[in-house]
């Protein structure tokens, strides 16, 4: 049990880090900025008491708040998908079924893990952004950079699956 | 009282989700009100140590930017010194009172070590701070123009607010006329910004300069801030629309000087006197 727990805290330090030092620097453009840190809670067991989940979303993101100066802004949103990891679970493998206590590619495979990760970074990205712009104005704007980001998230979520965290 | 327990428990995630969203969507709305200094000098102190080493890896690739940069300032400053060397003949009396405004400006140099231009809010973090001499409200510089101006500083680093933010706009004319504006970015484009209050009957030109209005105190006059791409009237505006290509590059900036005028503290006063100073920020 120990062992699990060194291992999601070590891989905690890794998300942010990839995220402060690698992603934010990357600077394409307004429209494609990837928030690759959410993985941390994708990746938690499904057995986690969702009291504890959304505490460590909530901490994952105010770490990242920490090093982007924006206080709250991503502790928001990865509170609130916190708090939807849940019911996005039983919806996307149904609620009878029996899910692996995991949730990465490996276990429950590729279409599955896709759906997942979409609605989730979805759902954060645009609390994100539209708390980040803070008003409607440029509503459709702001729904291009959600969309693309999300594009762009996913995918190097999914890349990492294929490469690191692969159980 | 035991269903009041009862109840609780059985509703503590909601309850959790709740109050974790108030911390958040507090934390947001003073950050919106720009009362945020706790929070941005406690986080320069850590996470200013962790960009510091980060950077100082990745500062070798800018290298041959950086260089180019710096021989071009090295150009300019060259022009500009034998320029003067020509004009104190001429105009001894007039160089003399520009020379005294140029020198209660000094300028203190930093090195870039965290920067955003794909956000809302941009800001640049510098490698120096207090023990430096960098206050707050003190504006930044790279070779090419104005950066930003400095929002919070930590004992070792300081954190600027830069042009790329929406919350920050700069007092700006046109150096061909004088007639004066403010500049503000729009958010979209991280090389544009738009220069606002600027009446019809002006006579505008693509490609005229925009340079500091020197009425803030914070910058000097004349600083670079872009060349106009494009302008245009909007029905029912009193105002021109015009589209700025800002001179400085903000997705390659690595060295940066902070000015620190020395007669802010007296001017300042002297504004409050009159209590009309702020509308000309």
């Amino acid at each position: 049990m120990a062992r699990i727990w060194i291992k999601y805290f070590l891989m905690f330090i890794f998300v942010v880090l990839i995220q402060v030092l690698i992603l934010n620097q990357l600077q394409i453009s307004g429209y494609l900025n990837p928030y690759f840190y959410v993985l941390f809670i994708l990746l938690l067991p499904v057995s986690t008491p969702r009291y504890l989940v959304l505490l460590l979303a909530f901490i994952s993101g105010f770490s990242i708040d920490f090093f982007t100066d924006t206080p709250g802004l991503h502790a928001a949103a990865t509170t609130m998908i916190g708090y939807l990891r849940t019911p996005v679970l039983y919806l996307v493998s149904g609620r009878g079924s029996d899910m692996a206590e995991y949730p990465t590619l490996k276990n429950n495979g590729l279409r599955w893990f896709l759906v997942y990760s979409v609605l989730l970074v979805l759902i954060h990205h645009f609390f994100l952004f539209y708390m980040e712009v803070f008003s409607f104005t440029g509503f459709f704007r702001t729904l291009i950079r959600v969309i693309f980001s999300t594009i762009l998230s996913v995918f190097v979520i999914v890349l990492s699956q294929f490469l690191i965290f692969r159980d | 009282m035991w269903s009041l327990f009862r109840y609780l428990y059985r509703h503590h995630v909601v309850i959790l989700f709740l109050f974790l969203e108030i911390i958040g969507f507090i934390l947001i709305f003073s950050y919106n009100s720009f009362q945020r200094a706790g929070f941005i000098n406690s986080s320069a102190y850590i996470t200013g140590k962790i960009y510091d080493r980060y950077s100082s890896i990745t500062d070798y690739f800018n290298l041959s930017i950086v260089n180019r940069q710096l021989s071009e300032e090295n150009a300019r400053l060259r022009e500009s010194l034998l320029a003067q060397a020509r004009n104190e003949d001429s105009t001894g009396t007039i160089q003399y009172i520009r020379n005294d405004s140029v020198r209660s400006f000094q300028f203190i140099p930093a090195r870039v070590i965290n920067n955003s231009v794909n956000r809302q809010h941009n800001f640049i973090t510098l490698n120096k701070g207090a023990r430096h001499g960098i206050r707050p409200d003190m504006g930044v510089l790279t070779p090419q123009g104005v950066a930003g101006v400095v929002s919070h500083v930590s004992d070792s680093y300081s954190v600027v607010i830069s042009m790329l933010n929406l919350r920050w706009n700069v007092s700006a004319k046109l150096k061909r006329n004088n007639y004066f504006g403010s500049l503000t970015w729009d958010g979209k484009d991280y090389r544009y910004a738009l220069l606002n209050e600027i009446p019809f009957h002006v006579d505008l030109m693509e490609g005229d300069t925009i340079v500091t209005s020197g009425f803030s105190s914070i910058f000097p006059e004349g600083m670079p801030l872009g060349i106009i791409e494009s302008y245009k009237k909007e029905g029912g505006d009193n105002f021109y629309q015009i589209r700025v290509r800002l001179s400085v590059d903000f997705k390659s900036v690595t060295y940066v000087e902070v000015i620190d005028n020395r007669k802010r503290p007296e001017i300042e006063a002297l504004e409050k006197l009159t209590n009309n100073g702020k509308d000309l920020d």
